[in-house]
């Protein structure tokens, strides 16, 4: 005779009745949550490339093959290109110098990297504007040089470097401080150098979240958009970012250009998501 | 490697965590720093691998001053208290990570490598991440990969807390007999005191970052220096007037430590030295395995005693007679060992 209940792996998937509620208050919880994300989430999702396919295909590639939204495409991956490595190279530096030395003024600069989250953008970018601008302290000096800041490529990217700083750190130090320095410690009392410690033993153990945090800043800084709206001056086709060019296409009611570009960025964030799981659940899966 | 170390102090925000420890250690011998956790034991280890700056004081290998050396240049091998092996290599690269740093040829280290597995017990493994190995494995690994480079000095700290009791057992009698046939200096942090006596040539006993007494197993629990390692080393009755007791009168009046193991139990007419005998009434028995644990009270005080198997069980409520052999007397600074002096009275009163 079968005796299921002794089966040793039958694993309930089910709780026991009296560790849940009753079936229509699940019912309803359920169908709130459903409906609350569909309202917040979903709907605008489906409202962007509904209405960037509104007028047809045809169209939306058109706006996307227009010049000045080319040239929005190619500043803001520009922009990525540089702030994105930058700031990989600052946050490993920075959560490196944190989590395995011990220094004088450790506390100051964990709190100046978070500095970015908590500053709003708009300030970020009016900070910019009175250092390098043409009243600030710099400006007229570099001026003198020949280089243009605000308004220009330079203040962009540097924005964009100031407003993303925080991820890779921050994705990294949390990580850093959990697997602390004994392995760096066993390597060097095995003779290798500090350079040699950090390829073979520091890196690899922080390349997942390493990864993360690259693809958490690559997707803020291509969609960064109150600072850097701050410092450009919306110079179209020259530094108008996509998320300017959509505000832009916007006010100008060309609803269905701003709706294409916007599903860009959309494509974008959907993509950076997909990365994220993927990276997540190899990592998940070591 | 011979080791010589002076006056060496660790202060961490301006409280000493090691204070003036002096020591020297011959080459090839295999040492235990012993002491209650917090003492300091790990930071004077860490001062000679490297890994931690001294406030003060010289550390010398083979005569050379190295306390400016970085760790990488001081030929140790060290096994961390949580091994420390690298989680993202296998347990082959582990091991190869010293002698890659070496830049020796692939073919000596694929050699080398497969030796200490081997030597290790860990023939089969070296595919493995530290992961999918067991706490007395992942041991190992970390043993074999501070080896590999050929050391001359081996530092190893709490090298067996995190292993359960009988692999552990197992692992220090393997570690003892193969440190032997390799011959390196080897230092170990324990705060276990069974470990260091089974294990070290010689004890080196570390309290509130001092260096209380040196020498070996033996010797420190049979001569204790101070009054801590004296209570620290095996089990021990408090005593607070020694001249009270049978065959000490000419002691002095102080405080005293007796091991239940120097005092013996007779039944009436097991024995004749009636002059140090001490009168007392069994309260209690324990089995204790290998031996009766007999809680005895006399005078004030309340003692612990062992009785051999091999005689007549005691039961609560006997009267017996105590010998102590010999007692631990000590002051607020020093103590000294004192022999019952009843034992070898020439006159004794029963012929």
């Amino acid at each position: 005779m079968a005796v299921p209940a002794r089966a040793p792996a039958a694993v309930s998937r089910t709780s026991p009745r009296h560790l849940s509620e009753p079936a229509w208050i699940r019912a309803v919880l359920i169908a709130l949550a459903l409906l609350f994300l569909t309202l917040v989430l979903l709907l605008p999702l489906v409202t962007v490339f509904a209405e960037a396919f509104k007028r047809g295909a045809e169209l939306y590639f058109a706006s996307l093959r227009e010049k000045n939204a080319l040239s929005a495409i190619r500043l803001t991956l520009l922009v990525a290109a540089i702030a994105v490595p930058l700031n990989l190279v600052f946050g490993v530096a920075a959560a490196w110098a944190i989590t395995k030395f011990r220094f004088r003024g450790k506390n100051l600069l964990l709190t100046l990297i978070d500095l970015p989250f908590s500053v709003s953008p708009v300030i970020a970018g009016l900070v910019f504007v009175l250092i390098f601008g043409s009243k600030g302290w710099l400006g007229p000096f570099l001026a003198d040089q020949g280089l243009k800041v605000i308004f220009a490529v330079p203040g962009i990217v540097l924005t964009t470097v100031f407003v993303t700083f925080p991820f890779v750190a921050r994705e990294l130090i949390p990580l850093m401080q959990a697997q602390g320095s004994a392995e760096e410690e066993a390597a060097a009392s095995l003779g290798a150098g500090g350079w040699r410690i950090f390829w073979k033993v520091t890196l690899p153990n922080i390349k997942w979240a390493l990864l993360y945090g690259v693809i958490l800043c690559n997707a803020r800084a291509m969609g960064e958009f109150g600072a850097v709206s701050v410092v450009s001056g919306h110079i179209r086709g020259k530094t108008n970012t996509l998320p300017l060019h959509v505000e832009i296409l916007y006010n100008e009611y060309n609803f269905s250009a701003a709706f294409a570009c916007a599903s860009l960025l959309v494509l974008l964030a959907l993509a950076t998501l997909g990365v994220k799981g993927l990276v997540e659940w190899k990592h998940g899966k070591r | 490697m011979h080791i010589h170390v002076k006056d060496l102090t660790k202060r961490f925000g301006g409280e000493d965590a090691v204070t003036g420890v002096t020591f020297a250690i011959e080459e090839g011998k295999l040492i235990g720093l012993l002491g209650p956790s917090g003492g300091g034991k790990t930071t004077i280890l860490r001062m000679l691998a490297g890994l931690e700056q001294p406030t003060s004081g010289e550390i010398y290998f083979h005569g050379q001053r190295v306390e400016n050396l970085l760790p990488q240049k001081r030929g140790i091998g060290f096994v961390f208290q949580n091994y420390a092996l690298f989680r993202h290599m296998t347990v082959a690269n582990n091991i190869a990570f010293g002698l890659d740093v070496q830049k020796r040829p692939r073919k000596e280290t694929k050699e080398r490598v497969h030796e200490l597995l081997a030597l290790t017990g860990l023939s089969g493994l070296g595919e493995r991440y530290p992961h999918q190995l067991s706490g007395g494995q992942k041991q190992r690994v970390a043993f074999a990969r501070a080896i590999a480079p050929e050391p001359q000095l081996l530092l190893l700290d709490e090298p067996f807390a995190a292993i359960d009791a009988k692999v552990r057992k197992e692992l220090r009698t393997w570690l003892r007999e193969l440190i032997n046939r390799l011959g390196i200096t080897t230092i170990f942090v324990t705060h276990d005191q069974e470990e260091a006596v089974e294990v070290a040539d010689e004890i080196m006993v570390i309290h509130k970052g001092r260096l209380e007494q040196k020498g070996t197993p033996w010797d420190i629990y049979k001569e204790p220096q101070t009054p801590f390692v004296a209570a620290f080393i095996g089990e021990s009755n408090l005593v607070e007037d020694c001249s009270r007791l049978k065959g000490f009168e000419r002691a002095g009046g102080a405080k005293a430590m007796i091991r239940p193991e120097f005092i013996e139990l007779f039944k009436f007419g097991e024995t004749s030295l009636l002059s140090a005998l001490e009168q007392g009434v069994v309260r209690s028995v324990f089995f204790r395995g290998t031996n009766w644990e007999v809680e005895v009270e006399t005078g004030a005080h309340r003692l612990l005693a062992y009785r051999s198997l091999e005689k007549e069980t005691l039961q609560a409520g006997d009267e017996v007679g105590l010998l102590i052999h010999r007692l631990y007397r000590f002051d607020d600074r020093s103590g000294s060992m004192v022999e019952n002096t009843g034992k070898t009275d020439p006159m004794p009163i029963f012929i």
